[in-house]
């Protein structure tokens, strides 16, 4: 049996997002094992130029046409289509806030099989296996589905970004148009981060309610300009006002793959973890020996914060003020 | 305005990780006698965003919790009812024993139907035992409803809803023509609590049970499609290495050596 991958990116997103290359080296994995193409939906004003997309990894793009920002409804429709088109498919998506919000109507529509916040995905013989995250990110499932059609969002961060195909020029397949009926935006407001996105940070300083308040942020502020990142949070603060609910990393916030991930008065609870463990190094800083974090990290550091944060600042300004004088 | 929550019983997951144990020849979680079985946070939330409007709202309000699951999921729906709902719908059967999202969600769509004139389906945005949030879009898609995720904010008038919700960098709010569902995020805040008000009320309020035939399901939606091929605890890395000094700020002044010399500090 063969399945078609068909890869449905944020809106926007292109050739060069992070994201869309992680998912493009799953797919040619699973389009691999399923003898299929790997598809990719675009939705624009215009046609985008197949060129953009050469030696990305892409046999083909669908066009759905569509004004502005795409509403939900007719995301699941382009979709569909594109879905309907390639042969009997494997949907992959990220795991956002419209990647999550789209797969399972578009697993249902297609009569299909869909598994959310993915960090494995494979196929064996007549079957797609997901691995995922479940019971607040204590535990693992691997979900067995008949092959197709299969719906899956996945995590970032988890496959490299694909190589480059050298010169393959994808195939361009129109889909038509696509409205709205029942549902209209109203407003939308966005807010710039004031340093790098969470998501491509190298450097993340998160704070918890060890914090105590959202005075406690100011001084996280500080030692991440020190180490050139951005500050993220667990979902207590967040909850609680100290900070905007953007900050929110975890299971049902973001997911985010740092270099460095410096955890704040954090407990380390799976629901956490499960939207940073994948950074390469996990620092703690906890007063409690006995909290969980300390079990996923790499370095620990016992004691309260107040104390240990400022003192950590100034060693840091002072190393890389003398290495800076030394190149 | 007839307003129905999706309400699912799970594990109490704030005490989990310490008790969490798995059986992996059979894939099932294996819980400690007792532990505490809850209406999961999510569906809290859900059932709020159903009372909030109600409260700001003048229109004749009916609020109905509907949930699926064994005999002991009943403790839900009293809860939903001793926090304000007006009548609760249990679909029980032993068909559903092992039910996946998709049966899940036929058999939830069933029962709404069978409810009737419903304007508005509230439920979690996902729910705190498998972490799917799968069902209630599902239901939506299954009864052809207009329907936004991850709801913060949720206002009702007589035809439409308005819908705000968080985004990674920011906000957007949707409007809705109605019946639609909406799927509601920690971010709608707080939740009330029973008062012995409604708790003495609720003893005498009604609760339906339906089962797969009077719901009129055929075999086809009453096979799942999900095979659990295995289940698992992943790994800890357990490698900490413990910064020792004698004072905190001392240790503090340690970890950035540490880090410099192993050179995990990336360059900008
Ligand atoms: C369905 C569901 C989904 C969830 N999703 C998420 C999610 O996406 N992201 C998320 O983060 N959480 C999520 N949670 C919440 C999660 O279960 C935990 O409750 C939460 O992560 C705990 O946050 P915390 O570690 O900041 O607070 P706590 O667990 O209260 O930990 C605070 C820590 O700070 C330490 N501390 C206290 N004072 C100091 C000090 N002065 N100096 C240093 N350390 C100090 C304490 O020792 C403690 O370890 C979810 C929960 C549920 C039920
Ligand atoms: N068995 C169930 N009974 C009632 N509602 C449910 C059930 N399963 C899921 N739901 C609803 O659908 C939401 C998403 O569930 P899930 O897809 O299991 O994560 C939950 O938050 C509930 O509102």
């Amino acid at each position: 049996m063969s399945a078609d991958i068909l890869i449905v990116p944020e809106f926007g997103q292109d050739a060069s997002s992070p994201v869309v290359c992680e998912l493009i080296t799953l797919a040619r994995r699973l389009a691999q094992s399923a003898h299929g193409r790997v598809g990719v939906l675009v939705l624009g004003a215009a046609a985008p130029e197949p060129d953009a997309w050469a030696g990305s990894g892409v046999d083909c793009i669908y066009f759905a046409r569509s004004s502005g920002l795409p509403l939900p409804e007719m995301l699941v429709a382009a979709a569909t289509e594109a879905a309907r088109r390639a042969a009997s498919a494997i949907v992959l998506l990220p795991h956002t806030t419209a990647g999550a919000e789209l797969a399972p109507r578009l697993a249902f529509r297609l009569d299909g099989a869909v598994a959310s916040g993915c960090v494995d995905v494979s196929v064996e013989a007549d079957s797609v296996r997901c691995t995922r995250p479940c019971y607040g990110g204590l535990a693992r499932e691997v979900d067995e589905f008949a092959l197709a059609p299969v719906v899956a969002t996945v995590r970032a961060g988890i496959f490299e970004r694909a190589p480059a195909h050298a010169g393959r020029r994808p195939e361009l397949i129109d889909l038509g148009s696509f409205e709205a009926t029942r549902a209209r935006r109203i407003d939308r407001r966005t807010e710039a981060a004031a340093g790098a996105r969470l998501e491509d940070a190298a450097v993340i300083v998160a704070g918890g309610r060890g914090l105590g308040g959202a005075e406690g942020f100011d001084l996280l502020a500080k030692l991440a300009r020190e180490l050139g990142g951005a500050v993220g949070a667990s979902r207590v603060p967040c909850d609680l006002g100290w900070c905007p609910h953007s900050w929110q990393i975890g299971l049902t916030g973001k997911t985010v793959t740092p270099e460095l991930y410096v955890a704040v008065g954090i407990s380390g609870a799976g629901h956490h973890m499960a939207g940073c463990g994948n950074a390469k190094t996990i620092v703690a800083i906890n007063s409690d020996p006995e909290a969980a974090i300390f079990q996923d990290a790499r370095f620990g550091v016992v004691g309260d914060y107040r104390e240990v944060v400022p003192a950590l600042i100034a060693q840091l300004r002072s190393l890389n003020d003398a290495s800076s004088r030394k190149s | 305005m007839h307003i129905a929550v999706l309400v699912k019983q799970v594990p109490n997951p704030e005490s989990l990780a310490a008790v969490l144990r798995i059986d992996e020849a059979v894939c099932k979680i294996v819980l400690p006698p007792g532990h505490p079985m809850v209406m999961s946070p999510f569906d809290e939330q859900a059932l709020e965003a159903a009372l909030r409007i109600r409260d700001q709202s003048a229109a004749q309000m009916r609020i109905s919790a509907v949930t699926l699951g064994p005999e002991s999921a009943r403790a839900a729906l009293k809860q939903a009812l001793a926090l304000g709902a007006d009548d609760a719908v249990h679909v029980l059967d032993a068909a559903f024993d092992s039910a996946d999202s998709y049966l899940t969600a036929h058999a939830l769509a069933a029962a709404l139907r069978r409810l009737g004139t419903v304007d508005l389906v509230l439920a979690g945005r996902q729910a705190a035992d498998w972490d799917a949030g799968v069902v209630a879009l599902g239901v939506a898609e299954i009864l052809d409803l207009p329907s936004v995720a991850f709801a913060c904010a949720v206002q009702a008038s007589s035809e439409s809803v308005r819908v705000e919700r968080v985004l990674p960098d920011g906000y957007e709010t949707f409007e809705l023509a109605m019946p639609a569902l909406v799927t509601v995020s920690n971010e709608l805040g707080e939740v009330r609590k029973p008062n012995l008000r409604e708790t003495m009320r609720a003893a005498r309020k009604p609760v339906a049970s339906w089962n797969a035939a009077e719901l009129g399901l055929d075999a086809r939606e009453l096979r799942a499609r999900r095979k659990l091929a295995r289940l698992y605890l992943p790994q800890k890395r357990a490698q900490c290495e413990w910064i020792e000094a004698e004072t905190a700020a001392a240790r503090g002044a340690l970890l950035a050596q540490r880090l410099h010399a192993e050179r995990l500090i990336p360059k900008p």
